[in-house]
């Protein structure tokens, strides 16, 4: 099948499934820095009527990266279930929106092993905002390790204490804050802000006493490279969750210093600790639209079909958690709170589909034209989109990262203004310590024996 | 406990990280003192962001002090283009590089002021190099260079324009909303177009409230002294002043 179609007399032609869905692709920067995104809207809607017509089957047949270059597309590939992808094998990308928007939680569960990351991305190009929304709203993800994650009705979050100077005792401060407003039954994650691992060892243990002093039903996570874990694992220090940023090329994959072998390597060492209770999902992965070209790995692909390729490496590991940091990586990839927001609901939709228990670090930098309006909105969205968790930084500002994400408050926002709980077992424990938030109570954080315990507790330092 | 104890134990919680901590809640929200507080910080490193680097008074204040300047541009030809397009403040425009052609003339160091992402930083960058310049007799220490919408990376251009054997770029870091005036020093050995980040060393976080002058430049002086020494920069080079002598990579 030729990729070509004419709009208005001038003749739109593509050549090959990579730059149909480059050129499809909603504008942002980080495409047109790469040279891919399309030349006009003109261009972009001539790519999108011939994407709607690609049969799925031709993903199959065609990747955008070599088989043979890349393991990223033999995962894809070798791991694709003709089984599950029957119902869909015979459509389009644009007759997949269709069956996407009438499909119900079980028939989208159903059908996830049967698609991959380049048929999401694909049809997603061809979806608005609410409908990313309202699809990603009916498929569930749900997860375990000491809790159960992604339940209907239920939204969590990562607290994330982090200290610039990765102080045991500041971070036990935030994290003390964070618990108050009940913050952190995802993961309590810190972010360190050195790479050396007696700090990271000294910073899981602190978590752990901590953890197991109150009997918090949560897991802990210090987010440093998964060769660190490793060593930390081998040295006998007390880790939950194992942690790896991932992108969706094998070469972007290795600017991270991350292999599918090294990450299985991983995923067995934190297997064999057996400390989850509940259920055996510890592997925590983050990701986010631009890495693989900021590593010049995209191989000529736009930004938001790389990202979904990485949810392809994730599900192989049946992660607890997965999020992207939709914001981060600045104004040359994302430029504005527009197209933050649109990749954010990108990103959440596609690993939805996937069957991936996505989270989303809803942020961005000083040098990105967005603003707190802007998380809002992606926030709320985010919510009603059924996202199984956000990041609770203190006051929205991450000193140590030097970038704002979402605060304990706004998880109290969006819980409130849609209903939404905290995990099960996690609200059960806020219940006996009495840590309440409803807003129509004065504020009782801080009489409580956690706050007096706290003082004498941080002398740990 | 009392309202009273519970205000003390926060404001001694409160001192141990600069995180937003103890906040308290107004329904699910922030006080208004606390909402504007955020905003006033927010609007420091928005507009640290789109400061203008005033080049010429800059090289104004070293021709005081006795020293020459070479005021150069990227070429991004305005903060729009410079935040979108990261390889054009990697490069000297045109007029850029025949200037500093004509001033070639070989040396050990150059420094490089450059906005970055915070010309609100460059602030520190005569105070740091005021502490630095004594420990560096000796060496042959080339014109100060200034340049606006410029990356680190610009750098490598300008030391090799200017035969230097090792250029420092003193640069305005991405305004976090408690640090919108941190600076950043890159050293790289050999600079020359095509330089990876892997060969550079950073000091980052360089303002009163981070990392003071002095320490700033205890760090550099060394790291100065054993990149031309030793011919390297980058991971071959680790910070080790600290080190115990005799313990080498304890």
């Amino acid at each position: 099948m030729s990729l070509r179609t004419a709009i208005a007399g001038r003749m739109h032609v593509f050549d090959g499934l990579r730059t149909v869905l480059a050129r499809a692709s909603p504008l942002r920067s980080g495409d047109v820095l790469a040279g891919v995104a399309a030349e006009d809207e003109q261009e972009r809607m001539a790519a999108r009527i011939v994407l709607a017509d690609v049969p799925l089957a031709r993903f199959l047949g065609e990747a955008l990266v070599p088989y043979e270059d890349d393991e990223v597309t033999r995962l894809i590939i070798d791991g694709h279930d003709s089984a599950a992808f029957a119902p869909v094998s015979h459509l389009t990308v644009g007759e997949l929106r269709e069956w996407l928007l009438q499909a119900d939680g079980d028939a989208l569960t159903a059908v996830a092993a049967g698609l991959t990351p380049e048929m999401v991305a694909a049809v997603s190009k061809l979806m608005r905002n609410q409908e990313l929304i309202q699809v990603a709203s009916r498929r569930r993800v749900t997860t375990a390790f000491r809790n159960t994650l992604g339940l209907p009705g239920h939204m969590s979050t990562r607290l994330q204490p982090n200290h610039p100077t990765d102080s045991i005792a500041g971070i036990a401060a935030s994290m003390i804050d964070g618990l108050m407003y009940g913050s952190g039954d995802a993961v309590i994650g810190i972010n360190p802000a050195g790479d050396s691992l007696s700090s990271v060892i000294d910073m899981l243990v602190m978590l752990d006493e901590f953890r197991q002093r109150y009997d918090v039903p949560t897991q802990s996570c210090v987010l440093t490279h998964v060769t660190n874990t490793l060593r930390a694992i081998e040295r006998g220090a007390p880790v939950d969750l194992v942690f790896q940023s991932i992108a969706g090329t094998q070469a972007a994959n290795e600017s991270f210093g991350v292999s599918l072998a090294l990450l299985d390597e991983a995923h067995d060492a934190g297997k064999s600790l057996r400390r989850g209770n509940v259920g055996q999902n510890l592997m925590y992965f983050e990701t986010g639209q631009g890495s693989a070209l900021s590593a010049s790995a995209h191989h000529g692909m736009d930004q938001q079909t790389c990202e979904a390729r990485a949810y392809a490496v994730a599900r192989r590991y049946q992660p607890l958690l997965v999020n992207t940091v939709v914001g981060f990586i600045g104004p040359e990839y994302l430029y504005d709170g527009k197209q933050i927001i649109r990749a954010g609901l990108e990103d959440h939709f596609c690993a939805k589909l996937l069957g991936l228990p996505m989270g989303c670090d809803i942020c961005y930098t000083n040098h990105a034209e967005a603003d707190q309006d802007d998380m809002d909105t992606l926030l709320t969205l985010l919510g009603v989109a059924g996202v199984n968790f956000i990041m609770g930084v203190p006051g929205a500002d991450d000193v140590m990262l030097n970038y704002q994400s979402t605060s304990f408050h706004d998880a109290l926002y969006v819980r409130d203004v849609l209903g939404l709980k905290a995990a099960p077992e996690f609200q059960a424990w806020l219940d006996a310590m009495g840590i309440r938030n409803d807003q129509r109570l004065p504020d009782d954080g801080g009489r409580h024996r956690l706050l007096d315990d706290a003082k004498r507790w941080i002398a740990h330092d | 406990m009392t309202d009273r104890t519970i205000t003390r134990l926060w404001q001694e919680l409160r001192e141990l990280t600069p995180a937003r901590i103890g906040t308290g809640r107004v329904g699910t929200s922030v006080s208004t003192a606390d909402s504007l507080a955020f905003g006033v910080d927010h609007a420091r490193a928005r507009d640290a962001v789109h400061l203008p680097f005033d080049t010429q008074h800059l090289a104004d204040v070293l021709a005081e002090r006795g020293q020459h300047a070479l005021i150069v541009r990227s070429a991004a030809s305005d903060r729009r283009e410079y935040l979108l397009r990261p390889d054009l403040g990697r490069h000297l425009d045109d007029a850029g590089r025949q200037y500093l052609e004509s001033k070639a003339r070989s040396c050990d160091v150059v420094f490089v002021i450059a906005d970055g992402l915070s010309a609100l930083a460059t602030e520190h960058a005569l105070p740091l190099l005021d502490v630095l310049r004594p420990r560096l007799a000796g060496l042959a220490v080339g014109p100060t260079v200034l340049a606006t919408q410029a990356r680190v990376a610009l750098g490598d251009e300008v030391g090799h324009l200017l035969q230097a054997k090792l250029v420092v770029v003193l640069i305005g870091e991405r305004p976090g909303l408690s640090s919108s005036d941190s600076m950043a020093a890159y050293l790289t050995y050999g600079p020359r177009v095509g330089r990876t980040d892997a060969e550079r060393n950073c000091v980052s976080n360089i303002r009163p409230a981070g990392l003071g002058y002095a320490s700033a430049a205890a760090t550099l002086g060394y790291l100065i002294t054993q990149s031309l020494a030793r011919g390297i920069s980058g991971i071959a080079l680790k910070d080790d002043s600290d080190a115990p002598p005799g313990l080498p990579g304890a």
